[in-house]
């Protein structure tokens, strides 16, 4: 048992939605525990100035932001971190995978992320807010992308670790990682702290069953837009 | 194709209506959810139609401005981010995100919406800093005005983080709020030909030539902004503040 009664496979309750920001042509709010994440996608559109364009394929660009107001501590100074620019990159990368972005030569399709609340766990919801968000914008995909922490508290391997978890003294192994549910394969993967190469299996392998999970409520969450929509039109 | 959308509306305004079937002065429907974000020490989404806005409030203990040793400060960001619009892009704020925050700035600052004097915790060293953030999550029209609600809701919402030792301990609020002694509401009155509108949808304040920020709390203006490069005769300015005045009543009922 955890310190707010969750079992160590359990993630914090999820809730999702699809299409929460009308300008975007896809968006998605993903909030799992006390962390929101809201992902909208724009495009693909043409990309400026002209020489980043690749005539062979689209490009994908992300951006991840913590709002000033969102951390526990003190005000997040606002504008690009080193912090965040890498998160930017690895949400980039972790969703790539599952782009065909042959299909828009020249062109760039932007993810953007913010970040109103958070408690730790943050690039994965907004990689799965991300996700939903993509799908939501019609952009063809092989599979969707999950994503959760995994890690290592007082010599216990757990899931979804919350801010409290990481920040337990002591030794602490946090460990984002993202799949591709259908396949299993992972396309994020980090870690800070320390972990021995079993333990670390393991807490991949707990990482999958509850992304197979994660996956099943971003479906949920399409679907509900989807068929809300035929409603109304 | 501006031009024409321009005819299109002015034939709707000489009507008295809009594309969305509202009069000429009446808002969106409004919405004020506060608490959005525990981490801050106060928080509000404020929804005017589609447009959507988030602000939030940090607390912090700093130095005092020289010319003020006795006073808290204030301040005022906000963010176009580009997740709210095709038209954002990423990058440093630009003119039009200085010029929202500056305007809400103003606002709570000229009519002392917040008692300042309140926030000092040892003259000439300590006073608490009150950091207002605003976030876009959806522009179509009217950011300044639901922006300026969504401010004042968020430093109705805050409690004080304790302080003890010189410490601020942010896992930990008091009961304490914000010495608030006014609500200065910001209505921006807009003018498309011969008519003035209020609260325009993004295609309505695409097409207008001029617009004036009006912040006011019980009848007393305290903060007034004109935009764009049309010009205005005294009559306008005169005509578009009793506008603000009149609908800044309404608007204040949103906030508790």
């Amino acid at each position: 048992m955890r310190k707010d009664g969750r079992k160590l496979e359990e993630t914090r309750p999820i809730t999702a939605k699809a299409g929460v920001i009308k300008n975007a042509d896809g968006s998605a709010m993903f909030q799992i525990g006390d962390t929101i994440a809201y992902a909208a996608v724009y495009g693909p559109r043409e990309l400026y100035p002209k020489f980043l364009q690749d005539p062979t394929k689209g490009v994908l660009r992300c951006k991840y932001n913590m709002m000033p107001f969102s951390g526990s501590g003190e005000r997040v100074k606002p504008g690009p971190s080193r912090r965040s620019v890498e998160i930017s990159l690895v949400t980039e990368k972790a969703l790539l995978p599952v782009l065909n972005l042959e299909e828009f030569p020249n062109a760039v399709v932007d993810v953007f992320i913010e970040l109103p609340q958070t408690d730790a766990g943050t690039r994965c919801a907004g990689i799965c807010a991300a996700a939903i968000a993509l799908a939501d914008a019609g952009i063809a995909m092989r599979d969707l992308v999950s994503a959760v922490s995994v890690g290592k508290v007082n010599e216990q391997i757990m899931v979804d670790l919350n801010y409290d978890e990481e920040s337990t003294e002591g030794e602490v192994a946090d460990i984002p990682v993202a799949f591709m549910p259908k396949t299993d394969k992972i396309t994020l993967l980090q870690m800070d702290g320390e972990i021995t190469k079993e333990e670390l299996v393991k807490a991949l392998e707990m990482g999958k069953i509850a992304c197979k999970e994660i996956y099943e409520i971003q479906k949920a969450t399409l679907k509900e837009k989807y068929s809300g929509e035929s409603d109304e039109e | 194709m501006k031009n024409e959308k321009k005819a299109h509306l002015l034939r709707f305004l000489e009507r008295n209506k809009r594309f969305d079937g509202r009069k000429l002065d009446e808002f969106r429907k409004i919405e004020v959810q506060t608490g959005i974000s525990r981490n801050a020490e106060g928080s509000a989404l404020v929804k005017f139609g589609e447009t959507m806005i988030m602000a939030g409030v940090k607390m912090s203990v700093e130095k005092p401005y020289p010319d003020t040793p006795e006073e808290g400060n204030l301040m005022v960001g906000a963010e176009l981010s580009p997740i709210a619009s095709p038209e954002f892009e990423s990058g440093p704020p630009g003119a039009e995100a200085v010029e929202l925050a500056r305007v809400i700035d103003r606002g709570i600052r000229e009519s002392k919406a917040i008692d300042t004097k309140q926030l000092c915790l040892e003259k000439g060293e300590k006073v608490w800093n009150t950091a207002i953030d605003l976030v876009t999550i959806n522009a179509s029209g009217n950011l300044i005005d639901a922006g300026a609600l969504a401010a004042l809701a968020a430093i109705k919402d805050t409690k004080l983080p304790k302080y003890e030792d010189k410490q601020i301990d942010y896992k930990k609020r008091t009961d304490k709020q914000l010495p608030i002694k006014k609500l200065p509401i910001a209505v921006t009155v807009y003018k498309v030909g011969p008519y003035m509108i209020v609260d325009p949808d993004a295609e309505e304040e695409e097409v207008a030539e001029t617009r004036l920020t009006v912040t006011s709390s019980e009848g007393k203006i305290s903060a007034l902004q004109k935009g764009n490069e049309y010009p205005l005769t005294i009559e306008e300015v005169e005509k578009m503040i009793t506008i603000g005045l009149e609908k800044a009543k309404e608007l204040q009922k949103h906030i508790r």
